[in-house]
């Protein structure tokens, strides 16, 4: 956490959760978990976004959706599975409509469990998401002098 | 006549939580048709009772939705209570309806919060969600969860709550009871908000019977039916008036689940003093055969419950017509003809519960 200089902002998607998470999700944003405390900013605009959170799994019809937000953010990006169904679909994983994941079409990089996932684990997995993005971003940026990107 | 242009609206928007689809069809600034495609949330829940026994669904069903899970999980338990012919006992049918109240009120609470934030006063967003923590934490010490509590079971509740506890939880709502007067205070007298929500998205009461409003949507439109008139759980022995509204618009909305609230506290209060002594829990042998059809009022409005058992330990169906879904038709009414830049408010006032009605 002590090199962090960025403050990367986030979008979150509803895939196909219940609710809950995604409830959550919110709850960590409002004043009393108050993530925004660690830089970060909720946006609702994807070409804005550096980190992306995902609650729910991947269904038919979500999966162009979730595809495009991903294509849409700026590089470098960091996606967080928010919930049990967004990392491996959970109680639905046996529904016919439910693909999986969101590592099934995503590269996911942080895993946050749980049914629904409690907002000290979201708010966990946002400061991690923080550091990786700091990471990823240095790691871009040298290679963007070095003429690779 | 103006220029014709088609406008898509989601699934992904800054004012929605859950996905939904419209295109908009637009003259000029005005609003001529709103054309909805649902499906982004759709999983297939229903399907799950081909591989999950009677008494395993219930884990599934209060997964319909995280905001109401607690009702669904009840409306399930008692469809197949009803097949079994079993009576719960009175103090499962007490701890339930306050649970159902407090699930009322966090709702409500979260509703408010969403509308002030789609009319952008974020102040008024974050202290309404700062009261409905509170009673998260009630929750939380009550049932073990916040959002997914998975207490009921068929034949009665899981958890019982002692005698100190409801006493805490009263004095609790006493103090927040007041937070919640001065805050509504800012949704019914404040003008900014009035120049919002008056007179924009009105359904009439003739409208609302024809396409079918349930909850606070429909009795927002001067009609009194409420399905905890029926008498499930305690509600038979508690004493409550059905709240409506003239208005017929958003304002009229906002005042009936704002009035809701404060009847939540009252009924709860009501409850935590009548509540009798004894078992939580009745014992249910055997597999049920039968089908049984219950209803329910959630927060939204009516939702209800289809079993239908085959004498084996898989059920043959469970059906969920959830109140959104039925709130959809009227949405659609309401936005013709409004302007664009209230659609996401108008969206917002029939309290959408996407997951709910795509399953």
């Amino acid at each position: 956490m002590a090199k962090i200089s960025r403050s990367p902002w986030i979008l979150h998607y509803d895939g196909s959760s219940c609710n809950g998470c995604d409830i959550e999700t919110l709850a960590c944003l409002t004043p009393v978990y108050d993530a925004e405390r660690f830089g970060v900013i909720n946006t609702g605009d994807p070409r804005h976004a550096d980190i992306l959170l995902i609650t729910g799994g991947i269904n038919t019809q979500n999966k162009p959706i979730v595809e495009q937000l991903y294509s849409q953010m700026p590089k470098p990006k960091v996606v967080v599975a928010i919930g049990i169904c967004a990392c491996n679909g959970g109680v639905f994983k046996d529904c016919y409509n439910i693909i999986g994941g969101v590592d099934k079409v995503l590269p996911v990089d942080i895993y946050v469990p749980g049914c629904a996932a409690r907002p000290e684990a979201i708010i966990d997995g946002i400061v991690k998401a923080v550091a990786l993005f700091q990471e990823k971003h240095d790691k871009y940026e040298a290679e963007k002098k070095e003429g690779l990107q | 006549m103006g220029k014709r242009t088609i406008v898509p609206f989601g699934p992904q928007h800054p004012v929605l939580p859950e996905p939904i689809h419209l295109d908009l069809v637009l003259e000029d600034e005005k609003v001529i048709e709103a054309i909805p495609s649902i499906g982004f949330v759709h999983r297939g829940l229903e399907s799950l009772i081909s591989k999950r026994d009677f008494n395993d669904y219930l884990y599934v069903i209060e997964r319909t939705c995280g905001i109401c899970s607690f009702m669904h999980g009840m409306g399930y338990c008692e469809a197949v209570e009803r097949i079994f012919d079993v009576e719960i006992p009175d103090r499962a049918k007490y701890l339930r309806t306050i649970w159902c109240e407090m699930s009322r009120l966090h709702s409500h609470l979260l509703w408010l919060g969403l509308l002030a934030d789609a009319f952008g006063f974020e102040a008024l967003f974050y202290q309404c969600w700062r009261m409905r923590e509170k009673i998260l934490d009630m929750f939380e010490a009550s049932t073990g969860g916040r959002v997914i509590f998975s207490v009921n079971k068929v034949g009665g509740v899981l958890k019982d709550m002692d005698s100190a506890m409801l006493k805490g939880f009263v004095a609790e709502f006493d103090s927040m009871e007041a937070d919640v007067r001065k805050l509504t205070k800012v949704f019914l007298k404040d003008y900014t908000v009035k120049s919002r929500l008056k007179d924009v998205g009105i359904l009439t009461k003739e409208e609302a019977i024809q396409l079918g409003a349930v909850g606070p949507m429909m009795r927002a439109s001067g009609i009194e039916l409420d399905t905890r008139r029926l008498g499930y759980c305690a509600y038979g022995d508690l004493d409550f008036d059905i709240i409506t509204s003239n208005d017929c618009d958003s304002f009229g909305r906002c005042k009936v689940r704002i009035e809701e609230i404060f009847q939540s506290f009252s009924l709860i209060r009501q409850a935590v003093d009548k509540i009798p002594e004894g078992n939580i829990v009745v014992p249910v042998k055997g597999n049920p055969d039968g089908e049984a059809f219950v209803r329910v009022e959630q927060p939204r409005g009516e939702a209800i419950y289809y079993v239908k058992a085959n004498g084996t330990k898989f059920l043959d169906r469970a059906r969920v017509r959830t109140p959104t879904f039925t709130n959809l038709s009227p949405l659609i009414k309401i936005l013709q003809g409004c302007d664009y830049a209230d659609v996401p408010l108008l969206i917002l006032t029939i309290d959408p519960c996407i997951s709910c009605t795509e399953r």
